[in-house]
């Protein structure tokens, strides 16, 4: 099933989705991998897996960091797609690839796409890759049928809005504000006005990300963004207390989020 | 953005879509003032005046007797305000900074020219200013720190990935998606995103343009080759613009470190070593691994230690049009040696890349050859590298004597 369908389905019974993020290798591939089951248990809706690299200049110190660690140890692209392959073997939801298009483009776009689409992943996002400098890209993804990300900030046109819009599938990144990951955002009537903005622009489901970091971001976010992402702070919250701390951390966003509370509530209705 | 910045297949804009519209905005500006007479009028003015040119072309005499080929000539960029070429970019970009209603500046720099001379501009122009910095690169240069904190600009050591140049410029990219809004990033070198390597060749182009006119004056004719160290590619630019249609050969010198057949150099041009890929903001031949991640690189020279390099030198590489050589820091280091005995000229270790390059090949051309050296900048700055590299053993007695005292 395409992406934007299965994240409607999933829609119909939560009003919310959580998105999560991880870099693979880091703390280490196997970490990697008990993350995202821990992620998956505690009932979060579809993972976007990151391929460090060793410039990512979108990201702040603390996803910078985890991109040195990973390839200090060893995550390769190879080994990393061989990771993203196991979790789709594994978990039934959709997971997306996270990168920077240097990694495309020395692996061979229209390859590294193909890859992509043999391994199950439904998709990417590729900060640094604007549409006008994309166009293999995009054309491998759409011969793949595979959902290219695409991005919204706050910088961003109504008129360019639409311009990215025209090559997204399955949902569109809304960048919460300016900077790069990791930092506090001000979820304030400024971010009401510019998601009314992005709603206009797409009819595709909409995600925010960027500074997302507890329980009443998401709930602000509700009924205004369909996909609430989290990026640094589980990343964080490995560093400080460990892998197991996540699952916690992942319940506590959105208590109705878990998969026994969704089965509840299903049962209710 | 229509004319998306390439030269051949090199260049373009890879940027976060939150900085879409400062770049188109930067575009707009710069295409302003490239085409009102009154914006390179007060350029000029500003040059003639707080800097020091025209810069001198200098007739190498001791050293072309010692050759005894070609006759030597050096233009003599180290005799700009602070020390370099670097002058001639970030005069410019302030100037478009000030027009574009901006209140901060941030740069990157590796050797710390690039930072000194944005520090002094802003202290001139009255912006705040923030330069970042390898933690690498604040070690071997540490007087270039302290100047920049004087000028009043805040210094912040970048201590991710190899802390040298290259994790600069992501660090001043991460800072500038923060706060476009107030800031303009005065990139140092011919490379990033369109417009920066267009933009920063235009201003460095003055070089070039002083040099031919002061060689056909001087000579009545032009040189046979022009020598330029490449780091990231301004100074070459900026000398190379003024010959691209003339019969003169045009040669590059990047640094070959410990050696081109070892891991530790920076040579993306000369060597075999570089391949092409995208990375802080656009698409040149890197030091990089099959899998696209960026190595680490080495040169004694700061300013020449960078994983990039310009993506219209990479196009004028592919098209034949400039010959790339590489020196190793141990043939910087005679060559450097040579000049300041001889010539009483003290480039900087960037700089110094270029004459070796033309010491090389100067014996094997006749005297009616004249060759042109490019010294991009003065070689002071780098007194603790220098000294070190020459084992000078009343420099290291010296610092002892100032340890102690400070230590006391
Ligand atoms: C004196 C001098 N020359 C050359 C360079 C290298 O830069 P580019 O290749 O842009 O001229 C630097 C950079 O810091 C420098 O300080």
């Amino acid at each position: 099933m395409a992406l934007e369908m299965v994240l409607r389905n999933k829609l119909k019974e939560k009003d919310i989705l959580l998105m999560t993020h991880i870099v693979l290798g880091y703390p280490s591939l196997e970490d990697s991998f008990k993350i995202v089951e821990t992620m998956v248990d505690s009932g979060v809706d579809l993972i976007e897996l990151q391929v460090p690299f060793s410039e990512p200049i979108a990201d702040g110190p603390v996803i910078v960091r985890a991109n040195q660690r990973a390839l200090q140890r060893g995550a390769t692209v190879k080994a990393c797609l061989n990771l993203a392959e196991r979790v789709v073997r594994k978990f039934d939801i959709p997971f997306l690839i996270m990168t920077y298009y240097n990694i495309l483009f020395c692996y061979g776009v229209h390859d590294f796409v193909s890859a992509m689409a043999k391994r199950g992943l439904q998709g990417a996002i590729i900060p640094d890759l604007p549409p006008e400098e994309g166009h293999d890209y995009l054309e491998a993804m759409k011969a793949y049928d595979l959902a290219p990300i695409l991005i919204f900030s706050p910088a961003t046109s109504d008129k360019r809005m639409k311009y990215l819009d025209s090559f997204g599938r399955g949902f569109i990144y809304c960048v919460a504000r300016k900077g790069v990951t990791g930092a506090d955002t001000n979820f304030s009537t400024g971010l009401d006005s510019y998601l009314v903005r992005c709603r206009k622009a797409s009819s595709l489901p909409l995600a925010v990300g960027f500074g997302i970091k507890e329980r009443a971001n998401v709930d602000f976010l509700r009924g205004k963004a369909d996909i609430a992402v989290i990026g640094t702070e589980t990343i964080r919250k490995v560093e400080e207390m460990g892998v197991a701390s996540v699952g916690d951390f992942i319940r506590s966003l959105s208590p109705v989020n878990t998969n026994s509370l969704g089965g509840v509530e299903a049962e209710g209705e | 953005m229509i004319n998306r910045g390439y030269y051949g297949e090199f260049g373009g804009v890879f940027i976060p879509e939150i900085l879409t519209t400062t770049f188109d905005e930067l575009v707009e500006a710069f295409e302003k003032v490239k085409t009102d007479p009154s914006f390179w009028q007060e350029y000029m003015y500003i040059m003639s005046t707080y800097s020091c040119r025209p810069t001198p072309l200098t007739f190498a005499e001791n050293l072309t007797r010692h050759f005894d080929g070609a006759r030597i000539y050096i233009k003599r960029e180290d005799l700009n305000h602070t020390g370099a070429h670097k002058a001639n970019n970030v005069m410019g970009q302030g100037l478009l900074a000030k027009r574009m209603g901006k209140s901060r500046v941030i740069a990157e720099t590796g050797a710390g020219q690039h930072g000194v001379a944005t520090a002094t501009m802003a202290a001139r122009f009255g912006f705040k200013c923030t330069v970042y910095m390898g933690e690498v690169d604040v070690e071997r240069q540490r007087p270039n720190v302290f100047w920049m904190e004087r000028l009043g600009a805040e210094v912040i050591p970048v201590a991710d990935g190899t802390r040298i140049l290259k994790d600069a410029i992501n660090e001043a990219f991460r800072d500038w998606v923060t706060n476009m809004d107030d800031t303009h990033y005065v990139l140092g070198t011919a490379c990033g995103p369109h417009p920066f390597p267009e933009m920063v060749s235009y201003f460095q182009s003055i070089m070039g343009k002083e040099a031919r006119e002061q060689i056909l004056k001087r000579e009545g004719k032009l040189p046979s080759r022009v020598y330029a160290c490449v780091g990231g590619g301004s100074n070459a630019l900026g000398i190379f613009s003024a010959f691209l249609d003339d019969r003169v050969e045009l040669v590059g010198v990047e640094a070959a470190g410990e050696g081109l057949d070892t891991e530790r150099h920076a040579s993306r041009l000369a060597s075999d070593n570089g391949s092409v890929g995208v990375a802080q903001g656009y698409k040149t031949y890197f030091l990089q691994d099959r899998d696209g991640q960026m190595k680490e690189t080495h040169s004694v020279a700061a300013g020449l230690d960078y994983v990039g390099v310009s993506p219209i030198l990479a196009w004028h590489r592919e098209r034949g049009r400039i010959r790339f050589e590489a020196a190793t820091d141990s043939e910087v280091l005679d060559a450097m040696a040579l000049t300041i005995r001889k010539e009483g000229l003290i480039p900087a270790l960037e700089s110094a890349h270029a004459f070796v390059q033309a010491f090389k090949e100067a014996p094997d051309l006749s005297a009616d050859d004249i060759i042109l050296i490019n010294q991009s900048g003065r070689g002071d700055k780098d007194i603790f590298t220098i000294a070190e590299a020459f084992a000078d053993p009343g420099w290291k007695e010296f610092i002892q004597k100032k340890g102690n005292e400070y230590g006391a």
